[in-house]
């Protein structure tokens, strides 16, 4: 079986390392180029399909959870009518890091081959780890793809509210903070944050003391 | 008798039907005067006052205004989104108001570690307000006003 393969690799081999009997030089280079052009311009075609929204809401895993929250909130209905569709956040718009990251998607497509998520309950249930990617993606580019339309430049303090140009100058301006540190679950809801700890338990007596206790041993 | 009792029922609700429409003519709504069947053109939605500046209250329990906006703040199971700036914790980063200690008790006035589930949902209490008209008429006045009045009152009396 491999012994046979080899051979007719060394046969392809063969055929195409000698010069064309039939087919002129100038043949073989337009059909070159022409056929680069297809596969390239294909390829880049197909590549954009997927980066369409219509192409994200294909699927009832997006259109039914993600994408009805999204509805609601300023990024998809506003005053002005300008609105940011699913890749204009979640896929980076520079060439190279949209392939890495069209690569990284093919998780996804497993995903939903197995059915991840396929039920509102799975969903739910994978609520936090989807957003703390996201979270973590966007700590890590510096909020890159808010930026490419929220640009710091263009933001004028003197329209924003007191409380907004407060908190930017200090966090924004400073570059301490990114834009998805303050602005999460602002075009999705949020998962559970477990916020203020909102069921935290209450230590007994008997719990503080071994606290205390806890604090004399380690001296 | 089962025919009688269906003519019965349609007497009964026709003339229930006249006397609605008749009443309708009289009673205010704050539906306007636009009949049941048709559709009312509902005013323009007011902006959310956004201004930052603290409202005094009316009585010292009233629970504070919210000075600003809140439009699509999430208070769910998951997540609230008030308490990403008035949260004990969060205060150092917000410098925000921090939530009142006696959001901390139980109801047997016990200081919970956390704000305490029965005074978890802010928009219970806590509201935002709008620039407009007062849909009914409010002539409510403060404690000071009254006691000014007695003041003054009492004062004439004495002389």
């Amino acid at each position: 079986m491999i012994g046979r393969l080899w051979n007719w690799t060394k046969g392809l081999w063969r055929t195409v390392s000698r010069p064309s009997i039939h087919y002129s030089l100038g043949f073989l280079c337009a059909a070159g180029f022409i056929m680069g052009v297809i596969f390239w311009g294909g390829f880049n075609t197909a590549l954009e399909i997927t980066n369409t929204e219509k192409f994200c809401t294909g699927c009832h895993e997006m259109r039914d959870n993600v994408f009805v929250e999204l509805k609601t909130t300023i990024h998809y209905s506003n005053r002005s009518g300008v609105r940011a569709t699913c890749p204009d956040c979640h896929v980076p718009h520079e060439w190279t890091p949209k392939i890495a990251r069209k690569m990284q998607a093919s998780k996804e497509v497993w995903g939903k081959i197995f059915g991840t998520i396929n039920t509102r309950e799975k969903f739910l249930e994978h609520r936090l780890t989807l957003a703390q990617h996201e979270w973590a993606r966007l700590e890590a580019n510096d909020s890159l793809e808010c930026r490419n339309c929220h640009s710091e430049e263009s933001m004028d303090f003197t329209r924003q509210s007191q409380r907004a140009v407060d908190a930017h100058e200090r966090f924004l301006v400073t570059g301490e903070k990114t834009c998805i540190d303050c602005h999460k679950g602002i075009a999705h809801q949020l998962p559970d944050m477990s916020q203020a700890g909102m069921m935290k338990p209450q230590p007994s007596e008997q719990q503080v003391a071994m606290y205390l206790e806890s604090l004399t041993e380690a001296n | 008798m089962k025919s009688f009792l269906l003519a019965a029922f349609a007497v009964v609700s026709l003339t229930a039907g006249v006397t609605s429409t008749g009443a309708q003519e009289f009673v205010a709504t704050l539906r306007g005067d636009v009949h049941l069947a048709d559709d009312t053109v509902p005013p323009a939605i007011p902006a959310e006052v956004n201004s930052d500046i603290r409202q005094i209250r009316n009585y010292p329990e009233q629970p504070p205004l919210i000075p600003h906006k809140i439009e699509g703040y999430q208070i769910d199971s998951n997540a609230n989104k008030c308490l990403t700036c008035h949260s004990r914790t969060a205060v150092g980063d917000s410098q925000a108001p921090m939530v009142s200690v006696t959001h901390f008790m139980n109801r047997d006035n016990q200081v919970l570690t956390s704000v305490s589930p029965r005074r978890y949902f802010c928009t219970q209490c806590h509201v935002s307000q709008n620039e407009a008209k007062l849909l009914v008429e409010n002539d409510f006045v403060d404690v000071d006003s009254v006691l000014d009045y007695v003041t003054k009152n009492s004062g004439e009396a004495k002389e």
